[in-house]
């Protein structure tokens, strides 16, 4: 066995930090200075080798440590930030956000007419876009229907009723049609400043122009929704500000103007826009930050009054958080179980006869896992050789074979059996420092054989049950593969859910959520091994 | 053979062990004839007749244990021709020792002379039971082995396999791997990642691993905790960090970001073996080399690296075989164009059950056999050049 102690220990030969503290000592004896060779005192030229040693470690680990940094470390804290990142509400619908502010999520009514200007904004735009579809789907994780809800409205959106708003204006002054009107009138200050949802909406629509059409804002036909913004800007703000000119004439005339009911049009498009549950859920996921996703994981949402349990028809993480727990530790069990005595032959035999089986421990060690998980596919499946065996044998009938996969007894079986040199490696480097003298001895005063061991030898060994089952749990709780291929449907882990959650129903911040739950529990224990055991003292079974 | 010893032990005692090992034998015998309970009583009572001659008629061994594997062979050759014969002579040579090492008492050498009847069966019995746990560890490996040879497209053992029969065998699987596109790809791209992901673990895991093992490294415990941690953190969330991570700076789907992820999983590696061959390295012998006037790269390269050497190349074969190994990571980080022999090997477990799987399996156990040979072989020759080993 090869293992890594703290290498400090290693240097045995004086260091400058021995050459400083004999200085002091000097220092202290004598009353001058001890000097150098270049006349430097002693101390400080000993101070400064002793930081250039230090400094010169650094210089070395640095390459190693920015890479990791970079490479591993970097990853896991963006999957972190990702289970609670919830930007893309904000982003996508900004102006609805900002409207919802007004609105209680406990009122007994939808939003009012402005909730819906805002909104037709948005979806405008992010139907332009294309935003408007992902936005569904992240918020369909919280609430059914919503995806279709916005995919639907996103493609009814450009035929909404504003265009009445547009014939208006032109119909009043021509020149509202031609782009550098407007290009002019969002340069002056005041003006944004009296027409805020009308400037806001312009940049959003120049920025989407020069950004996905690659076009020039000021040769653009101007959209309806400006329009729309602008109706709304008038009828609702204080507009003082114009005495004459064009918006002075617009501003007086926007009264007698037809009004289009959004709202109506919405819920023509779609009448889930009438429902409350919509609505509130926009209101809820609308901040930047969300711990929606793990109160997602731990089977919680939010409700209006703070977080409150799912249903009982939607629990499914804590169920599979327990069989998680319950599988490991079974896997941790059995490989106790199957590597104990296997472990004390090998400490308790010649060491040329241990070494020639510590071969058949190190052999399915260094074998690749999916070897060894296609091996069990072949033994355990209900026309592998297990069954085959029992059949020819005659324990089974043909006719009703044994299920061992695809449950979670496959899982367990294989993957003690991938995991139990884990086990046998720490335990056996325990166990060959514990003298057979000591049994001998206890049964010499009169123990009986399983006094003896349990008195004894028992105790000495724990360490090694502690290092193995620590690292066998660690281990097993977030193993992937082989629950992927022999587990079915109940032998799978939470692993498999977050690989679920990646790649097939794309919702990464609850794949994030489950991820961050998982590593803060490998994590908690990594630190207990680190307690126990020391992570230098990891051992490899080369 | 050296002098034979005198039976020691009575017949009753010999006699119905050597009997209950009999019953188990004609168990098999007779399942395989359909006849199970016939084959035991005819297995016990046949050895138990057999042992009690043995023990009366030929106190010699040597005759004796001829005898019985030739009569057991024959019994085999009668009941199925070839191979029975072969598995016959077997179980006739067990018979043959099995009733000399009760009858001579033997079995009792090994242990103190002051043992307990009661603590001689038990120490047998738990190396039976060990026995079946080394069973338990090897078999699935074994069983690969000659699957793959299976003239069937079958995951399981045919008729004709288990006759022996020439027919039953092929090397069909081996074919489709060396001559199926979807595999060669594959292995290419192992073949392309491991070796550069290996080097790049090797390369800054040797620095730190130098660095870290000098006597005042600032933080060291942090420092270590993060470079481990590759190995500690779950493959799931390490997959599931650098898909977010490198999709985001574009690395997802690349060669690049492939080696990148698995240079970082081999790192710990290189850094836990590195170190042990660091811990009693001798410091006098650099302080000497500069003393002679060496400055530190030929220190490191004529000194210190030829003695850690063994240390370095077998953390290099663990990163190489974490990189080989590795499937979780390359199936989120990769694309189609990175697909590894394990990736293969996933898709083929889960989707399409092709015994090329088992064909690629057995190649790929013969390649961890050599790499376990030659990590033993360096290690003892680290303990040898550092001085460790007591042999």
């Amino acid at each position: 066995m090869s293992d890594a102690t703290d290498a400090t220990t290693a240097s045995q030969a004086p260091t400058p930090d021995d050459g400083l503290r004999i200085a002091d000592a000097e220092a202290r004896a004598d009353a001058g200075p001890v000097l150098a060779a270049d006349g430097t005192p002693l101390k400080r030229s000993l101070s400064r080798a002793l930081r250039m040693q230090k400094m010169r470690a650094l210089m070395l680990i640095a390459p190693l440590l920015i890479f990791v940094l970079v490479t591993f470390i970097a990853p896991i804290a963006d999957m972190l930030f990702r289970s609670v990142e919830n930007q893309i509400v904000s982003e996508t619908l900004p102006e609805t956000v900002m409207a919802l502010e007004d609105w209680d999520e406990h009122d007994a009514e939808i939003p009012g007419p402005d909730t819906f200007t805002a909104l037709y904004i948005d979806l405008y735009l992010a139907s332009e876009r294309k935003l408007h579809t992902r936005l569904g789907t992240r918020l369909n994780y919280e609430q059914t229907g919503i995806s279709s809800l916005f995919r639907k409205t996103g493609r009814r959106v450009k035929r909404f009723a504003t265009d009445d708003y547009t014939k208006q204006f032109v119909a009043l002054d021509p020149e509202w049609e031609n782009p550098a009107v407007w290009v002019a009138m969002f340069e002056q200050d005041d003006l944004r400043k009296a027409l805020p949802l009308t400037a806001r909406t312009w940049d959003r629509w120049s920025d989407f122009l020069i950004e996905e059409e690659g076009d020039d804002p000021a040769k653009e036909k101007p959209e309806d929704i400006l329009f729309t913004a602008l109706y709304h800007d008038l009828t609702t703000g204080d507009q003082s500000a114009f005495t004459e000119g064009r918006l002075a004439r617009a501003d007086a005339a926007v009264e007698a103007f037809e009004r289009v009911d959004l709202k109506a049009e919405f819920l023509d498009a779609d009448k889930d826009w009438a429902s409350l549950p919509v609505w509130q859920t926009l209101k809820i996921y609308s901040p930047e930050y969300t711990d929606g996703y793990f109160l997602n994981a731990v089977d919680m949402q939010k409700g209006l009054d703070g977080p409150e349990m799912r249903p009982e028809s939607q629990q499914i993480y804590f169920t599979l958080l327990k069989r998680t727990l319950f599988m490991s530790l079974m896997i941790t069990g059995s490989c106790i179980l199957l590597g104990y005595p296997v472990a004390w032959l090998l400490a308790n035999l010649p060491a040329r006869t241990a070494n020639l089986l510590m071969i058949l421990v190190l052999l399915p060690f260094w074998t690749s896992l999916l070897v060894r998980t296609s091996a069990w596919k072949v033994m355990l499946q209900q026309q592998g050789v297990i069954n085959d065996v029992l059949v020819w044998l005659g324990v089974v009938d043909n006719a009703d074979r044994l299920i061992m996969i695809n449950n979670q007894f496959g899982t367990i079986v294989a993957m003690t059996h991938i995991l139990l040199p884990f086990m046998i490696l720490p335990l056996y480097s325990v166990m060959q420092t514990i003298p057979p003298t000591y049994l001998r001895a206890a049964k010499s005063l009169g123990a009986t054989n399983w006094t003896a061991f349990w008195r004894v030898y028992f105790p000495q060994s724990v360490p090694g049950i502690g290092a193995g089952s620590i690292l066998v749990f660690i281990l097993a709780i977030g193993y992937y593969i082989t629950p992927e291929i022999v587990g079915g449907t109940t032998g799978t882990f939470i692993s498999n859910r977050i690989a679920y959650h990646i790649s097939s129903s794309l919702n990464w911040g609850l794949a994030a959520a489950l991820g961050s739950i998982l590593l803060a529990a490998v994590l908690l224990l990594y630190w207990a091994y680190d307690r126990i055991v020391g992570i230098d003292n990891v051992k490899l079974g080369g | 053979m050296a002098k034979q010893r005198p039976i020691t032990r009575p017949l009753g005692f010999v006699v119905p062990i050597v009997a209950l090992a009999g019953a188990v034998a004609g168990l098999f015998v007779g399942t395989a004839n359909d006849a199970s309970l016939t084959g035991v009583l005819i297995g016990a009572a046949g050895t138990a007749i057999l042992a009690a001659l043995f023990l009366t008629l030929f106190p010699k061994q040597r005759p004796a244990f001829w005898l019985s594997t030739a009569l057991f062979a024959l019994l085999g050759l009668l009941l199925a021709s070839i191979p029975g014969a072969v598995i016959g002579a077997l179980f006739g040579a067990f018979f043959g020792w099995f009733t000399f090492w009760l009858g001579t008492g033997r079995y009792r050498d090994r242990l103190p002379p002051y043992t307990s009847a009661g603590q001689v069966l038990w120490h047998y019995t738990f190396r039976v039971i060990c026995g079946a746990i080394f069973i338990f560890l090897i078999t699935p490996i074994i069983v690969v082995m000659p699957l793959s040879f299976n003239a069937e497209d079958f995951f399981t053992f045919t008729p004709e396999m288990l006759r022996f029969d020439p027919e039953g065998y092929s090397l069909k699987h081996y074919r489709d791997f060396l001559t199926n596109s979807d595999w060669q790809n594959a292995l290419w791209n192992s073949v392309t990642i491991a070796p550069v992901a290996t080097l790049l673990s090797v390369g800054f895991g040797t620095l730190a691993a130098i660095g870290l093992s000098q006597p005042h490294v600032p933080f060291r415990r942090a420092i270590m905790a993060i470079l481990i941690s590759p190995m500690i953190v779950p493959l799931i969330i390490s997959a599931a960090g650098m898909y977010f991570f490198y999709s985001r700076i574009g690395l997802q789907g690349t060669y690049l970001g492939v080696v990148l992820a698995h240079a970082a999983l081999g790192i710990p590696f290189v850094i836990i073996t590195v170190t042990a061959t660091l811990v009693g390295f001798d410091r006098s012998l650099t302080r000497a080399a500069a003393n002679m006037g060496a400055n530190p790269i030929t220190t490191f390269f004529r000194v210190q690296m030829p003695l850690i050497l063994p240390g370095v190349i077998s953390g290099g074969l663990f990163a190489f075989i974490t990189s080989f190994d590795e499937v979780v990571v390359v199936l989120f980080v990769g694309s189609a164009g990175q697909k590894t022999l394990p990736w293969q090997m996933f898709i083929g477990l889960r989707e399409q059950i092709s015994p090329t799987i088992l064909a690629v399996a057995t190649i790929l156990v013969g390649i961890s056999i050599l790499l376990l040979a030659t990590v033993e072989m360096l290690r003892r020759r680290s303990e040898r050049l550092r001085g460790l080993s007591p042999a």
